[in-house]
Formats: structure tokens, sequence, C-alpha cells
């Protein structure tokens, strides 16, 4: 089965840290990725800009699409990435999730993939 | 045999099938396609083709056998019906792969423990974790789980399809956990297996079978555990604790079915054998020097079946274990019991202020216990108006007939 894990944390940690924080930061992301394609469960993976660059679309009042600067929720923290992983169970994926490293900063939300 | 005869023979192999096998067939059936809705369904309905066929070709020699087969066709049908092919293709090769074994009722893999450890996933709520066990291992329907949890019987079916779709649709394995998870993961699992003993305690008189079944049922899903995990010591604990309780179970009630307290109880009526099995399975339990919630209540019935068996008085050694116990679950329902021990040491007064001060507990005010734990120790310092008021909100809550009369008794008592 395929599962979304989406990264959710507090961006304005990402900026209060220092350049060393940050690359070891990235360091752990990479090595995370890693072992997710070694282990041949990896789909795909991103890194999202932060929420300041966001824009949602939504149904307006008279019917027609409307565009709003911002994000469609404003919360403590952000979707900031995901990984698309393949795995047997809910139980894999979950071993997969606590190992992210965003568990260390924030929250990993595990949803399955509406497969058919 | 003429019809009537082969018709009640056909009810009663089938009544006798769902009782001795119904969890192994769901569990069977739901195993590889965590569809434990649709395992249902159609075990349901193959039920159902049981009670048109049998009477008319008599009662297949392996009827578990007999209804896997039905089962797995209703279950094509079903997964036709939905057109999902590709999926539908899969689902019937890995239960294929099962049912050939199975045309032997004894080879059918029981598969229970792994389908209780997907019901007590962590994944799913906790609240439901026992409530779906008791429907998908007992065959319980959500009108009797729901009285027994408190919660209306459609709120309940609601919470156990939403489950049931969690399990299938996030992919939930069937598979008792690695060693490191399994302590957490038990935990849950034995809750549930309690909260099916309890429910089957409540009818003492045994007069319901669907009840009584309970609790022999909950004793065999423990003893399942244990034969699977042999060193696990909470589940040792859970079986002695359940028979301890089990070992009264014909001195609860007088002849007329009325209640009779612990401490008044026949204790020539409790039954010797299971307590000395309850003790042993306790002392195995202990052995393996890893205690835990279940492993310190049936400690504390096996020093109150000593202390009414004997007249020893030990109510310190209780005392201890009520303070060990209280500290590993914070529960105000532990708190009143070790209240009540504190009154037996250091008297009504000392024990009637643990209570009062219990009282800021909001949960504690719709809980009979708590207010006939008052009212006793009330009665014993002498305070018979304020008493005779706390049995009233006791007698106000309870919802056994039995207990009601009792606390009734007790309350007219005050009074002569």
């Amino acid at each position: 089965m395929q599962y979304l894990l989406m990264l959710y944390a507090d961006e304005s940690g990402w900026t209060k840290m220092s350049k060393a924080e940050q690359e070891q930061g990235m360091a752990a992301y990479m090595a995370y990725t890693e072992a997710l394609k070694q282990a041949g469960v990896w789909k795909g993976s991103n890194r999202l800009q932060p929420i300041a660059t966001a824009t949602t679309v939504r149904n307006g009042a008279n019917g027609k699409a409307q565009v709003l600067d911002g994000p469609f929720a404003d919360s403590k923290e952000q979707l900031g990435g995901y990984y698309l992983i393949e795995v047997p169970d809910m139980d894999a994926a979950l071993s997969w999730a606590s190992r992210c490293p965003a568990v260390g900063h924030g929250v990993v939300e595990v949803r399955p993939i509406w497969s058919r | 045999m003429n019809s009537e005869v082969r018709s009640n023979l056909a009810h009663a192999t089938a009544e006798e099938v769902a009782r001795r096998s119904y969890g192994k067939l769901v569990a069977f059936l739901a195993a590889r396609t965590r569809d434990v809705a649709g395992a249902e369904d159609a075990l349901s309905e193959a039920f159902a083709s049981a009670l048109a066929d049998w009477p008319k070709n008599g009662c297949p020699a392996n009827p578990e056998a007999w209804l896997l087969t039905v089962a797995r066709r209703k279950t094509i049908d079903a997964l036709r019906g939905r057109q999902r092919h590709e999926r539908a293709a899969e689902e019937l090769r890995t239960m294929d792969e099962g049912l050939a074994a199975a045309q032997d009722s004894s080879k059918i893999p029981d598969q229970r423990l792994a389908l209780m450890f997907a019901c007590a996933h962590p994944a799913i709520d906790a609240g439901v974790r026992a409530p779906l066990i008791l429907q998908t291992v007992l065959g319980l329907d959500a009108k009797v789980i729901g009285s027994a949890f408190l919660i209306s019987p459609a709120a309940m079916g609601k919470r156990l399809v939403r489950a049931k779709e969690k399990i299938r649709e996030a992919g939930i394995p069937f598979v008792v956990p690695e060693r490191e998870e399994l302590p957490a993961r038990l935990d849950a699992v034995l809750d549930a297996i309690y909260a099916a003993f309890s429910e089957g305690w409540t009818d003492p008189a045994g007069t319901d079978a669907a009840r009584r079944d309970l609790t022999e049922e909950s004793l065999f899903l423990a003893r399942l555990v244990i034969e699977l995990l042999p060193d696990n010591a909470e589940a040792l604990g859970l079986l002695a604790l359940m028979l301890y309780a089990e070992s009264r179970r014909l001195a609860r009630r007088s002849k007329e079915g009325e209640y009779i307290p612990l401490a008044e109880q026949d204790t020539g009526l409790w039954d010797s054998r299971t307590i000395a099995e309850a003790e042993n399975i306790l002392k195995r339990g202990s052995q393996l020097r890893s205690p835990g919630r279940y492993q310190l209540e049936a400690a504390l019935q096996s020093a109150h079946t000593h202390r009414c068996r004997t007249g020893h008085w030990n109510w310190p050694e209780i005392l201890q274990i009520y303070d060990a116990l209280f500290e590993l679950t914070g529960s105000p329902v532990v708190a009143i019991n070790r209240a009540l021990a504190v009154a037996e040491i250091d008297g009504a007064a000392a024990g009637l202020n643990i209570l009062k001060k219990l009282g800021n507990d909001a949960r504690l005010g719709e809980y009979q216990p708590y207010w006939a734990a008052r009212a006793e120790l009330l009665v014993r310092t002498n305070a018979r108006e304020e008493a005779h008021q706390e049995y009233e909100i006791a007698i106000g809550l309870e919802r056994d007939d039995a207990v009601r009369r009792f606390l009734q008794k007790r309350q007219s008592k005050l009074n002569a």
C-alpha cells in the first residue's frame, strides 16, 4: 500500500536555527531519504516553500473561483513537506514515520493513498 | 428423520458452530483481506444459507468448512458487485491459500489473537478497541456492547463501523506485534478481555446464556493469550483475577437472588479448585518479576480470599497492595477501596475523611460504589441521617436489581 507522510512543523523554528544547525537538519533529512530509497519503499518526496508563498483557491460568493493570498488553515504547525512511500501495511508506515526527522521538531501525519 | 427434527438439529448445529467458531471464522476470513465488516457480512449470509440448506440436505460433516466455502462465494459476489476486479482477484487468491487447508476444521488456523491486535491497534481510537474485539471475536451485537459501555446502540454501531473501515482502508495488519512493542499493545487486548468478562459478570445468576458464555469466552481468550505468550506476566495476572471472581460465582447471590457482599459470603460455596488454579497462575506471573495492574488486582483478590476463608486479619497487607495499585493507575475507584481498607485499620472516621476528599473528582458523582462506601462508613460513625441520604443516592444510581434491594435493606436498617 502507498502512504503519504505529511510533515508538519513550526516554520519559524527553521529560521531561528544557526547555519550549522540547519546543515545538520538537512543532513538528517537526506539520510532519511536515502534510507527509504535503500529499503525500496521511497516513491517520492518534496520540501515545500514557506506558507508565506501559499495561495488558496476556493469557491467565491458569486460561484466563481476566488483566489486568496495565504494558506488554507492558520495553525501553529505548517505542512512543510511530504514523503510518498510504498510498504505492506500501516505498521510498516508508522515505523518509517517514527524515524522521520520531523518527529523531532513537529508531527508526521500518516495517510493511506486511495487505491482504486 | 422427519423435517421438524432435521430443522431443530440444523438450528442447534448452527448455534453450536456460531458459539464455538464465530471469532475463528471471522478472523480467518478477514486476516488476509483486512475487511472485517465484509467478513462478518459474508459469514452471516453463510449462516443464513446454512439454516436454509441444512434442514433439507442434512448437516455437513464439517460445518466450519461448509460455512467458509459459502462465505467465500458471498465475498466473490460482493467484490464483483463493487467492481473491484484487480483487488478482488488478489483477495480471493490469498483467501484460497488458507481455504484448502481449512477443509478439516481442526486445521483452520486460529488467528483470533492477530485479529485482537488489529482491533487494539494504536491507530484505532482507544475507546472503541474493547467493543471492537467483543464484536469481531465474540460476535456480540452493538446493542449488547453499547449497554455494557453505557453508549447508545446507534452510536456504538457507528463507532464500530468507522473502526472497521479504518482497519481496511488504512491497512492495519493482522499480526502479533514484535517483542519490543508487545507489552503496550497487549494492554489494550487484556483490557478488552476484562471488559468482556465484566459484561458477563453482571449476570451472576447465569440466567442469560449469552452473558454466561461471555465469562467463559473471556476466560478462553485469556488462556489463548497465555498459550501464545506464555511469558507475559500481566496476561497471567488477568487470568488469575478472573478466576478468583469466577470461583465465587455461586456465593455472590442467595437462593432468592439477593446480593451478598464478599465479607458475608459462605466461603464453603467458593470453588476451591478454581481458587487453587488462580493462586498457581498468579505465582507463575510473579516469578516473571514484571508487576502490573492485573497482577496487583489478582493479589488483592488472593488476600481477600485468604482473609475471608481464615478470618486472618491482613488489612495492612491489603492496604499495601491498594497503595501500589493506586500509584500505578491513579484510579478513583481504587482510591475508594483503599479508603475502605484504611477504615478497617485506622477507624471509620479516617476512611470517611479520605472519601470526602475524593468527592472533588467529578467522575465519582455518579458512581454508585462511592456513595455506598460513604454511607457504610457514616453508619459506623453513627451519622445515621447522613447515611440515609447517601444510601438514597447510591440506590438511585444502581442498575442491578439485586444490588439495589441490598442497598435498600441496609438503608431501612437505619430506622430500626
